[in-house]
């Protein structure tokens, strides 16, 4: 149990004035030292997490449908002149680049957050109705209002996905015990249903609509530019913040509601600040590029064969993990076909499920 | 045949299930044990559960009716009896027997069988959200099938034959994958995941790249749909229905006791791993049968246990109430899906999503208002 890591020592240390003051102590040091090592192992990992992303962002950069050499990269990085390759690099690349460090964050954190909350190892950020939800409100302004195009779209489908949200939390946190894990995915997915249906009828009725829809509902981070960007990265950037300040919270919640609630944890608190930072980060994430499912759904898996099911440093990993898993797929997308683009929600699974599974046999996964 | 209420001292012929819980609910405690062939054979009879289900029956019949009578060209229900039994006029033996009765068989009987599958893989996952997606099961059909129709442009038996292909080979790998020293759920389940993933990425890449009408005929496909229902698709659909179904049925007391944990139920005797696979290939060739004939319709497998289990308050999952319950569900969506928009056709598969996911939320509103859990 992770909470009680932490807290053990401190425990031992008021019973250390007794005859056994030489064992406690000698336990309380071999503790101390165990948890020193695992947090300067975990920090390290983090770090080394960090400095990947980077080499990831770089290589995002670098990598395109024209080449241009390393050097004159980093030049025009450093020095940006208005040349042609310069204009590339920062007004094509850049954006993209760092819209998918932020997606990827936000999909990693959103999956782990949702898992948490659930306890449920298939549970994946969509589950709170999100992916329909913006699926539902993408297709109605294609339907009715004839818009298309990624940037015609963000507002609908955030706004479409925090509807949906808000709906299935509304609909799963009735009556007194609120917002049970078995609640918010029952009702999340039936509303997910009603919702799918919805698109499922419109793109038969109407061709035009499912000629846009299977597009935008692959996942890509084609044509995104710094508009996009600029509209979504508070959105984004708040989600990050409130959810990595949630880890000790879910630990307690981890420990089952009665016994958390016993130890003073607002429980009910702690699940509705947790779907509000799902919201702002699956839904921004959604609204960006479309529904990347599959990297909220593995991503807190792979973090937590790393780290155990310490919240507090599951939550970091995922945001790290998803960022670099979202940035090389996006960037081997560009490249693995010779004719056109392959799109970074496609990439993700190809890269991501064999990882995965190789990670789900190799070790024992650290269950929820 | 006798009915006497449920005393331990007094039925031990009785399933465990059927023995009053200590602290049970309503139902529980009511419960009567139903005897047959002289006390040889015996079940425990709810009242609250044999009620839902006689209405299940009852609803479902009631649906059935309706569609062989209604239409663009409608029969009152006297000339579809007659039609039925061979009497009338031509027009109305050829609607109701060759086009109307076909299609209603195989809405009842495929979502039926989705119904009970779904029954199986939540009971074996613990999870409500169970499904035989999580196996890779639907992924892998839905890949084959879209896979024949954009890179092969096959026939629709090709169509059906690849769904097959793709969703068995998918749940072997699964399998395989997933075996390391025995296959532990949570691993079989998080392999299933991936696989899944994997397979529907290939499917939106071969959907994205596809002409638009070749693309939309896959999307049909892939919704689920039963316009070209006819007696072939019933006489395929039935025959896997007679042999999986009472292996399924008769493993059900096993299931219901591994709800309770793995180590109890082996403790109570239960083959735990030899019950597992057994009713998941079950499961897994009932779900085959019902995609190969009409799609992998979404939501029935998801929601049909999840409503019958609320609807009847039984404390586990039960195989022959989600039976009934898909049944009626398709059979009513089917129904829908013919009239809602006539004369355009809707796939059935938008209706199940629509009116089951609609009518699993106004459950869990009723549910969750009057505090049962």
């Amino acid at each position: 149990m992770s909470l009680e890591r932490p807290s053990a020592p401190a425990l031992l240390g008021e019973d250390a004035d007794t005859a056994d003051s030489a064992v406690a102590a000698q336990e309380l040091d071999h503790r101390t030292s165990a948890t020193a090592r695992t947090h300067a192992l975990r920090s390290a990992g983090l770090v080394v997490l960090l400095a990947l992303l980077a080499g990831c962002a770089v290589l995002s950069i670098a990598v395109g449908a024209k080449a241009i050499p390393l050097g004159t990269v980093v030049d025009a990085l450093l020095n940006p002149d208005g040349s042609y390759n310069s204009s590339v690099v920062w007004e094509l690349r850049m954006p993209r680049t760092v819209l998918g460090v932020f997606v990827g964050a936000a999909l990693g954190l959103a999956g782990a957050l949702m898992q948490a909350l659930t306890r449920n190892p298939i549970a994946e950020p969509g589950i709170l109705g999100i992916n329909s939800g913006a699926a539902a409100a993408v297709v109605t302004a294609i339907f009715v209002f004839g818009m298309t195009g990624p940037s015609a779209y963000v507002w609908f489908g955030f706004i479409g996905a925090a509807i949906a949200a808000v709906l299935v939390y509304a609909l799963g946190s009735r009556g007194r015990s609120g917002a049970t894990p078995v609640r918010l995915a029952l009702a999340g997915t039936a509303l997910a249903a009603v919702l799918q249906g919805f698109v499922y009828g419109i793109t038969v009725l109407d061709e035009f609509v499912f000629d846009q829809i299977r597009f935008w509902q692959v996942g890509s981070l084609v044509g995104r530019d710094l508009e996009i960007f600029l509209r979504i990265w508070p959105f984004l950037t708040a989600g990050i913040l409130l959810a990595v300040t949630l880890g000790p919270a879910l630990n307690a919640v981890a420990l089952g509601e009665d016994l958390a609630a016993a130890l003073g944890a607002r429980v009910n608190r702690t699940r509705a600040l947790v779907a509000l930072a799902i919201v702002l980060l699956c839904g921004g994430a959604t609204a960006a590029a479309g529904p990347i499912w599959f990297v909220g759904l593995i991503v807190p898996h792979l973090a937590r064969t790393f780290t155990g099911p310490d919240q507090r440093w599951v939550l970091p990993y995922s945001a790290a993990i998803g960022a670099v898993l979202l940035t090389l797929a996006d960037t081997a997308g560009r490249v693995i076909t010779s004719g056109g683009e392959l799109e970074v929600g496609i990439v993700t699974a190809l890269i991501g499920a064999p990882v995965f599974i190789f990670l789900v046999r190799r070790r024992r996964m650290a269950q929820l | 045949m006798t009915l006497t209420p449920a005393r331990s001292g007094t039925s031990p012929g009785a399933p465990a299930a059927g023995a009053p819980a200590p602290g049970g609910g309503r139902g529980t405690r009511s419960a009567r044990v139903l005897r047959l062939a002289g006390g040889r054979l015996s079940f425990a009879v709810r009242p609250r559960t044999a009620a839902v289900y006689g209405a299940l029956l009852a609803a479902t019949a009631a649906v059935f009716a309706v569609s062989l009578s209604v239409g663009e060209y409608t029969i009152p229900l006297p000339r579809v009896l007659w039609a039925l039994a061979g009497q009338g006029e031509r027009l109305d033996l050829f609607f109701v027997r060759d086009v109307r009765l076909p299609r209603a068989w195989v809405a009842v009987l495929v979502g039926a069988g989705l119904g009970v599958a779904g029954g199986v893989f939540q009971s074996i996952s613990r999870n409500p959200l169970g499904s035989p997606d999580i196996i890779g099961f639907t992924g892998g059909a839905s890949t084959g099938a879209v896979a024949v129709i954009l890179v092969l442009g096959g026939s629709m038996v090709q169509v059906s034959i690849g769904a097959m292909v793709g969703g068995v080979a998918t749940a072997v790998l699964v399998y395989l994958l997933a075996l390391k020293q025995g296959v532990q759920g949570y691993r079989l389940v998080l392999v299933g995941i991936g696989i899944n993933a994997l397979l529907l990425a290939v499917r939106d890449y071969l959907i994205t790249r596809a002409e638009l009408t070749e693309a939309m005929t896959a999307h049909i496909w892939m919704i689920g749909s039963l316009n070209a229902s006819g007696w072939g698709e019933v006489i395929a659909v039935a025959s896997a229905m007679a042999v999986l179904l009472p292996v399924i049925l008769a493993l059900g007391p096993r299931l219901r006791l591994m709800e309770m944990g793995e180590q109890a139920a082996r403790g109570l005797g239960v083959p735990v791993q030899g019950t597992q696979v057994t009713a998941m290939l079950a499961a897994s060739a009932l779900t085959g049968a019902a995609i190969a004939v009409s799609g992998p319709i979404a939501f029935i497998a998801l929601a049909a246990p999840q409503l019958v289990r609320r609807l009847a308050r039984t404390d586990g999952t039960a195989l022959f109430g989600a039976a009934l319950m898909g049944a009626l569900l398709l059979a009513a969506a089917d129904l829908a899906a013919q009239h809602a928009l006539a004369p355009t056709q809707l796939p059935v598969g938008v209706v199940t999503a629509v009116i089951g996911g609609s009518y699993l939320v106004w459950v869990l509103y009723r549910e969750w208002r009057t505090g049962h859990a």
